[in-house]
């Protein structure tokens, strides 16, 4: 479903389905001159998770931590960081390898990298959080 | 308008796939990116599972000269893995481990998040707001250093 998701915004929309790249472009206003492709695009990965958990038998829960300070800090992390990468999983990861890009299998390693290292970190040396 | 409408079902169809797949629940996330510990390899499947659809679309349109729309396919990307790449990933990472919510599923989650997917995604949208104004500086520093 992700990845029919990115060849259909490719195909039909010519564009490159990466979420930070979309939402920040409204952020910094970098790409007002598309922001109803934007929004819409946003409008719908919002939404439509909201009505089809409604279907779900299972409770769904983000389980995201209490800890706010934590959760402001890794806000802003993925906030920069992924601005000044230019990407995050799904325009890196997903779009970029599909493609062969280097700087995408580059970002993706990167990443991997960090976050695994960020939960042994947080998992394992200070418990939990 | 046409444009508007598909975007809304390329937005829907990417949120649906990673409510589906696990991607906006935390812990599961956290125990994929727990290489060393209790590694929990389901969601590299899902990452591989979307990178194979888009290998026949990046053929398909290399083949093209527009989209179905007939809006310009996007340019080939540079190879150079530069300064930028390498921190901002590291940065992303760094925050993905954290919390377990990177862009995508932080905002499909946004009605069932509660108040903490609420401050992340207003934080995320902060460091974005502030990203361009820190790259600036950040290679300023760094270049000043080398």
């Amino acid at each position: 479903m992700i990845g029919s998701a990115a060849a259909f915004y490719l195909l039909v929309n010519g564009r490159v389905m990466g979420a930070s790249g979309i939402v920040g472009g409204l952020v910094d206003r970098s790409g007002w001159g598309t922001w109803a492709e934007r929004l819409t695009f946003v409008a719908g990965l919002a939404l439509v998770p909201a009505v089809l958990k409604q279907f779900f038998e299972a409770p769904v829960s983000t389980n995201i931590t209490d800890n706010m300070p934590a959760v402001v800090l890794a806000g802003l992390l993925v906030g920069v960081g992924t601005r000044m990468a230019n990407g995050c999983t799904s325009g890196h990861g997903v779009c970029g390898i599909s493609r062969f890009s280097l700087r995408g299998i580059a970002a993706t390693i990167f990443y991997l990298f960090a976050g695994g290292l960020a939960v042994i970190v947080f998992r394992h040396l200070f418990g939990s959080i | 308008m046409l444009r508007n409408i598909t975007a809304f079902i390329a937005g829907g169809l990417f949120g649906a796939g990673l409510l589906v797949s696990g991607m906006t629940d935390t812990t599961k996330v956290q125990g994929w990116l727990d290489i060393f510990g209790d590694w929990d390899p389901t969601l590299a499947f899902v990452l591989g599972g979307a990178i194979l659809p888009m290998i026949v679309a990046w053929n398909v349109a290399a083949r093209r000269a527009r989209s179905v729309l007939g809006t310009a396919l996007p340019e080939k990307p540079g190879s150079q893995i530069d300064r930028n790449l390498m921190i901002g990933s590291l940065m992303f990472g760094a925050g993905w481990g954290l919390v377990g919510l990177c862009p995508g599923p932080a905002m499909a989650s946004v009605s069932w998040g509660g108040v903490g997917g609420a401050v992340f995604l207003l934080s995320m949208f902060a460091g974005m707001y502030v990203a361009p104004a820190f790259k600036i500086r950040f290679n300023r520093m760094a270049e000043a250093i080398s």
